[in-house]
């Protein structure tokens, strides 16, 4: 990403107050509502948000919201279809001259990792095969945190949650909904974390000039879930980049380009001794197997970047 | 007027084009289809203007419709049996949207086991989803309820989704004679939608559908909704004397024949009901003092005039084509819920369960039907639900069951 494409070079260029209301109910710490501050900044108040089950359900709570545009709760599994309702009912709107192009709106979709990855995947599947003009938001906290953090198909290998709480933790891996989704061929596809606000600023503006299925997956460290204290959300963002356990990257017209490279990348257990849900790899005794298993994945991972 | 033969598909389609239907979320499930490839073949060749969009399930089908009727498009969709109960939780949802849309549901039995044929078990489960029902036993009625539901359903008195019934099969492939109203007359009769009602703009940002905290906001929107659904009985009335008024047609709430002098009466609901008519004309022959009642709206539930129309009768076979297992009829409980207490309501109020899967009553059944009654009124005594069944079918599944043991016998050896 170069600068003259930009209009954020550099951290001061970053706005110095938020669009979104203060006072919501999501826990102090929380780095899906950092991810989302960021986010809203750019994309502005002319957006309706389209949301499916999950913990930021409760930013709006009746009567009160902290967005200055529009809000559409729907169910777990159809954000998407809502997100198409919409699109297509101001598409007509606009088409017939029944509303000015002043009252247009940008469709987003927010929802968490457990319908992103789950339950909603078939209405997304289905928004980005019809090519849906629409942005869509998923901030991964990697479990299902709102009912208390059981595992999701998000959840990474060997993470302790309220349903996986044996020696070696989840025995799932992470599913990779990148993949899955660039398998679609959106015309934009980014990871982003809230803890690197300048690489998602960037990819937010950049995915505000285009048109059709825009799909951003957003790391979203979660104290409450991951059990560490609130204040290290952000330490806790900053070397899940660093240690390549979440690759900043895009995926536009086919080709993905990783945004920020970690290097030199530090060890994966500087990320996983912060957090309570991987304590069990290093207490009682240290779990050597499991830990280089992990450190592993993310070395192949990377091998397979750096040698293209 | 122009009069033509329609199916009931083709009459609901018909309903749509005339209410100049903006926006159609679509999924194909038998026997509905017909209805959106009829649409999608008009949008296509530029005989209706709108958009259909082809969902990947009813579930978001009828999110995209609520959505969009949020945005201020008129909407109407169509579905059938499995794909009406994959929908329910977001009929629920887009009722407690207040949401204005027609939906067309092509009854068909519910799985398992799978069949394709009609009942109304599919309907029956949307009952306390907040959407209207409207039930025809005709293609012309389909038409015209349809029309008449657009309307009802953007009363600002109700704004909230109508349902148009009717039987897979005996109606969706039924080709009758239907006058198609005038387009014109349409339009005077459904103007263009409510331009008051909150609906998503950049200029007027609101919040739809938001969590409540507590009960008592909770209680407030679901009283509300029920208090908008009750409405729908007097826009229902006040609707169908405009439809009078522009195409010369009448629809009450519930549709009663030789009702007045009759002392038995049967209640049945759908296009099956057309056989009860008849039925009541062979039993009249015959002497027998027989009337059917036939309730077009099932929700909001026509209370007041099933009251009255049924006051001083001796006994009521209620018919239902649904059946819920561990009960019997929800018709019967709906018609037994409406009259216990009321001064001279009818003292016997007999279940009848048929027709399941389309299976057909017979002139014999309804005279049986009407003698057990008529028993049960000079007894006082009155029987437990009847499923109807008779000695030749169930000779038909022993065989059929017979044949099943030796093959699998034969094919084992």
């Amino acid at each position: 990403m170069t600068d003259t494409t930009t209009t954020f070079k550099r951290m001061k260029d970053l706005p110095s107050t938020h669009l979104l209301g203060t006072g919501t109910p999501m826990c102090a710490g929380c780095g899906g509502l950092q991810a989302l501050n960021e986010i809203y900044d750019v994309l502005g108040k002319n957006t309706v948000f389209v949301n499916a089950a999950g913990c930021m359900t409760l930013l709006s709570v009746y009567p009160f919201t902290p967005f200055r545009g529009s809000w559409l709760y729907t169910a777990m599994a159809s954000a998407p279809a809502g997100a198409q309702g919409i699109r297509d009912a101001l598409d007509i709107l606009l088409q017939n001259k029944r509303i000015s192009t002043k009252d247009d709106l940008d469709v987003v979709v927010l929802t968490g990792d457990g319908a992103a990855y789950g339950m909603g995947l078939s209405a997304t599947s289905g928004a980005m095969e019809r090519n849906l003009d629409f942005i869509y938001i998923c901030y991964d906290n990697e479990g299902f945190a709102n009912t208390g953090q059981q595992y999701s198909g998000a959840t990474p290998h060997a993470a302790r949650t309220a349903t996986s709480t044996g020696k070696r933790g989840f025995i799932g891996d992470k599913k990779d909904l990148f993949s899955i989704w660039a398998a679609h061929k959106p015309t934009y596809l980014a990871t982003v974390i809230g803890a690197e606000p300048l690489d998602l600023v960037r990819k937010i503006e950049k995915l505000k000039s285009l048109k059709g299925p825009r799909m951003i997956i957003a790391l979203s460290p979660c104290p409450t879930g991951w059990d560490y204290d609130p204040k290290e959300s952000i330490v806790i963002g900053k070397l899940a980049v660093k240690t390549g356990i979440w690759p900043l990257k895009e995926y536009v017209d086919g080709k993905i380009t990783h945004t920020k490279l970690p290097h030199p990348r530090i060890p994966v257990e500087e990320y996983l001794k912060k957090q309570g849900r991987f304590a069990h790899l290093f207490k009682p005794q240290r779990n050597e197997e499991l830990l280089v298993e992990l450190q592993a994945k993310v070395d192949k991972y990377w091998e397979d970047i750096e040698s293209v | 007027m122009n009069r033509t033969l329609l199916t009931g598909n083709g009459a609901a389609a018909w309903g749509a084009r005339l209410a100049r239907t903006d926006y159609i979320p679509a999924f194909p499930i038998t026997p509905q289809t017909e209805i959106i490839e009829t649409l999608a073949n008009w949008i296509d060749n530029d005989e209706m203007s709108g958009r259909l969009v082809t969902l990947e399930s009813e579930h978001s089908m009828i999110t995209a419709a609520g959505a969009a009727a949020a945005t201020g498009v008129r909407v109407f969709s169509a579905t059938s049996s499995q794909g009406l109960l994959y929908a329910i939780e977001m009929l629920y949802n887009v009722a407690g949207w207040r949401t204005p849309f027609v939906l067309v549901n092509v009854s068909r039995g519910l799985s398992a086991p799978v069949t394709l044929e009609p009942d109304h078990n599919d309907i029956m489960a949307t009952r306390d989803t907040g959407c209207l029902q409207i039930h025809c036993s005709t293609c012309q009625e389909v038409l015209d309820s349809t029309l008449m539901a657009f309307r009802i359903s953007e009363d600002p008195r109700v704004r909230l989704p109508v349902i148009v019934n009717l039987d897979g099969f005996y109606l969706s492939f039924t080709r009758e004679p239907v006058n198609l109203p005038d387009a014109n007359t349409v339009k005077t009769f459904l103007p263009p939608q409510d331009s008051e009602a909150a609906v998503f703009r950049a200029s007027s940002p609101t919040s739809q559908a938001m969590a409540v905290l507590g009960s008592s906001p909770y209680s407030y929107f679901r009283y509300e909704t029920h208090l908008a659904v009750m409405n729908g009985l007097q826009v229902f009335d006040e609707t169908a004397n405009a439809f009078a008024e522009h195409f010369g047609r009448t629809y009450s709430a519930i549709d009663a024949y030789h009702c007045d002098d009759a002392d038995i009466v049967f209640l049945m609901i759908g296009s099956f009901a057309t056989k009860a008519k008849v039925a009541v004309d062979q039993l009249r022959a015959a002497g027998h003092s027989v009337g059917l009642v036939r309730p077009r709206l099932l929700r909001p539930f026509p209370t007041e005039s099933l009251q009255n129309l049924l006051r001083g009768k001796k006994g009521v076979a209620v018919i239902d084509q649904n059946l819920s297992m561990g009960k019997g009829g929800v018709l019967h409980m709906e018609v037994a819920s409406a009259l216990y207490g009321q001064q001279n309501a009818p003292p016997v109020l007999l279940s009848f369960i048929g027709g399941l899967g389309g299976r057909d009553f017979t002139s014999e059944e309804f005279f049986e039907m009407e003698k057990l009654t008529r028993k049960a009124v000079e007894t006082g005594e009155v029987p437990p639900p009847r499923l109807l069944y008779n000695s030749d079918e169930l000779r038909q599944i022993r065989k059929l069951q017979a044949i099943a043991h030796v093959e699998r016998k034969e094919l084992s050896e």
